[in-house]
């Protein structure tokens, strides 16, 4: 087991290296004069001059990209053009509300995915699973930023149950320490605050949520479906056991690993959903950072979220098929 | 999918075999005839595309110019989905539109099965180094999340839409590349490659006449439903801001950027655009997983 978590971390490394080359190139080879191109027409000679030092461009390349690895292993992920601010500290302060967001998403895909999945396969070819497999296909077909436009203008602007945006209602001040609304307001002892944020997440969480809630209801379906069939399965029905067991025992034991796998997968269209989800809403997240860096041509904050978002993709992912182990003894690691 | 579709057992007394095959595309097509979600995929791109198509002749009005006097104005008979803030009307800016969409995503789907074809032939047919530096490459490419990398080529290489289509070829490149790889890894060891071999076939005569055309159809389904989620990503970075470089061409995503600010006033400028949107997409999500199932019967449930 220790050894494949080992070769496996020893495989992200060529990933890692390929990406650094890659995210390197990104600021470092932009077309016509990096300086022009990052402080626009207008810059003054002495911030050209300022930038070029920065960015140690007078140096040979592959000086540059080692002072470049070298600063990442530092944890110095450069500063934003904009306010000079380091990449990582706005990153900290910022990263609590995506994962706010992301996770919850995240929950909604799964708790309501999984079941309707099963729902379908219980009553394959019937009406309930006709109308899964239309759930299924809007949710992959409508895309994330036109559902939360939706859900905003009916739940928000029409019946006026959800706020339109933001985190939290900004008159209840609501002082952040962690930057994780919920946690904040709970640690405070302030649950109105705590049930304020919930209520600024639903929406944001179900536009988000949506393809991964579709893509894991099909997936469900297929397992249950094709582990139902089994002759173990027909075994435990013969022997008597309650239509109970045998589906969580028999059916789910076995229909988990693609499931899992694919749940897996979702991070990175979450992390990158997240993204628009965060524009629709104004949800203060790296996401929105990340769009409003583009407008201001900072591109050491595009590149430093590619990496780190990048880095949880690989991290989760390899998490899950560790996870694999403990839900399938059938599958030893070697 | 497959299981709303799936034909009754035939009933034991008929022949099974009536009708001779007339040909691999030839029987896929006609198994996709059969099956009805294919043919309202079918019906949604037709819309999709011949909205695209006759923009120029159908348009009541031009998708670039509105007066003020015009502008918000709600759905009406002069205006059937309202005009929006500039006094441009709705239906022409959507019509429009969907050349924007249907260009783009075409091309780009093309771009990225020629560079992903290409990368995944070359790893599957040559193996060895070759194959481990292009799955290398892959990985990096698809350990970058979502329209991440999309964000990243066009923050990097300025707006507009040749650097769009790229955007998203390369976006995509990899999930045909490792797709195609993946294809002519297991032919390899099937018999008919084996037969070429020992009757002395040369390697390139064997992956282009034997392999290629057996690897194909996975590609084909995989194109048509990437060209859904394409269509959807090229609205995305629109939404964004990094769609067309003059912000006034009709492009799906972009018209919803403006209409975010009025939804309280106008709701039908975030409505009509997204059901444009949606109806390309499900029309080609549709028709893959029709293809899906009529190009390999073997999948039918």
């Amino acid at each position: 087991m220790l050894k494949y978590i080992v070769r496996r971390l020893l495989g992200a490394i060529p990933v890692l290296f390929g990406l650094s080359v890659v995210l390197f190139a990104f600021v470092h080879l932009l077309p016509g004069d990096p300086c022009r191109t990052i402080l626009g027409q207008h810059a003054t000679v002495e911030a050209c001059d300022r930038l070029r030092q920065n960015l140690g461009l007078d140096l040979p390349l592959w000086q540059q990209y080692v002072n470049y690895i070298g600063q990442l292993v530092r944890g110095d992920f450069g500063a934003s053009i904009v306010n000079n601010k380091p990449v990582l500290t706005e990153f900290a302060v910022r990263f609590p509300a995506t994962i706010e967001l992301t996770v919850a998403a995240l929950i909604f895909a799964v708790g309501v995915g999984i079941p309707l999945g099963r729902l379908a396969a219980r009553h394959v070819q019937g009406w309930i699973d006709g109308g899964v497999t239309v759930i299924s296909l809007f949710g992959i077909s409508i895309p994330v930023f036109v559902l939360g436009l939706v859900l905003v203008y009916i739940f928000a602007v029409e019946l006026k149950w959800l706020p339109t945006q933001g985190r939290i209602d900004a008159r209840a001040g609501l002082e952040l320490k962690t930057n994780f609304v919920l946690v904040d307001s709970l640690v405070q002892g302030r649950p109105d605050l705590f049930f304020d944020g919930l209520k600024h997440l639903i929406l944001p969480a179900i536009a988000l949520g949506s393809i991964p809630l579709a893509i894991i209801a099909r997936i469900t379906r297929a397992a249950v479906l094709d582990v139902a069939n089994e002759d173990y399965v027909r075994t435990a029905r013969a022997k008597g056991l309650s239509e109970r067991r045998v589906d969580s025992r028999h059916i789910m034991r076995n229909a988990w690993l693609p499931v899992v796998t694919v749940i897996g997968l979702q991070v990175g269209g979450l992390l990158g959903g997240a993204v628009l989800t965060e524009t629709v809403f104004s949800w203060n997240g790296v996401g929105r950072w990340v769009v409003d860096s583009i407008q201001g041509r900072d591109y050491f904050v595009i590149q430093s979220t590619i990496l780190i978002f990048a880095l949880i993709f690989l991290v989760v992912n390899l998490a899950v098929d560790v996870a694999y182990a403990f839900i399938n003894p059938r599958i030893r690691y070697s | 999918m497959a299981a709303t579709t799936a034909p009754a057992p035939a009933p034991l007394s008929r022949p099974i075999a009536t009708r001779a095959s007339r040909g691999l595309w030839w029987d896929a097509a006609r198994r996709l005839l059969r099956n009805r979600p294919a043919i309202i995929g079918l019906v949604c791109i037709a819309i999709f595309v011949g909205a695209a198509v006759l923009a120029s002749v159908i348009a009541p009005y031009d998708p670039m110019a509105g007066s003020l006097a015009d502008r918000l104005k709600p759905p009406s008979t002069a205006h059937l989905m309202g005009t929006d803030l500039q006094g441009r009307d709705e239906l022409s800016r959507i019509l429009y539109g969907a050349r924007i969409s249907l260009t783009v995503g075409v091309v780009a789907v093309i771009a990225a099965l020629a560079m992903g074809g290409l990368v995944g032939a070359l790893a599957g047919g040559l193996g060895g180094r070759v194959d481990a530096v292009a799955m290398r490459v892959t990985d990096v490419l698809l350990a970058i999340p979502g329209i991440l990398l999309a964000i990243g080529i066009i923050a990097w290489l300025d707006r507009g839409l040749p650097q769009l289509m790229l955007a998203i070829a390369v976006t995509y490149a990899p999930i045909f590349a490792r797709l195609l790889r993946g294809s002519l890894l297991a032919l390899r060891e099937s018999d008919y490659v084996l037969a070429a071999q020992s009757i002395g076939g040369s390697g390139r005569r064997i992956l282009l006449r034997h392999m290629l055309p057996n690897a194909l159809t996975p590609l084909i389904v995989q194109a048509t439903l990437v060209l859904a989620t394409a269509i959807i990503d090229i609205a995305g970075l629109g939404f964004l801001g990094l769609g067309p470089a003059d912000p006034r061409t009709p492009e799906w995503g972009t018209m919803l950027t403006d209409a975010r600010k009025f939804l309280q006033v106008a709701p039908y400028l975030v409505f009509f655009p997204g059901l444009a949107i949606v109806i390309s997409a499900i029309g080609f999500n549709l028709l893959g997983d029709g293809l899906r199932e009529s190009l390999d019967p073997r999948l039918r449930r």
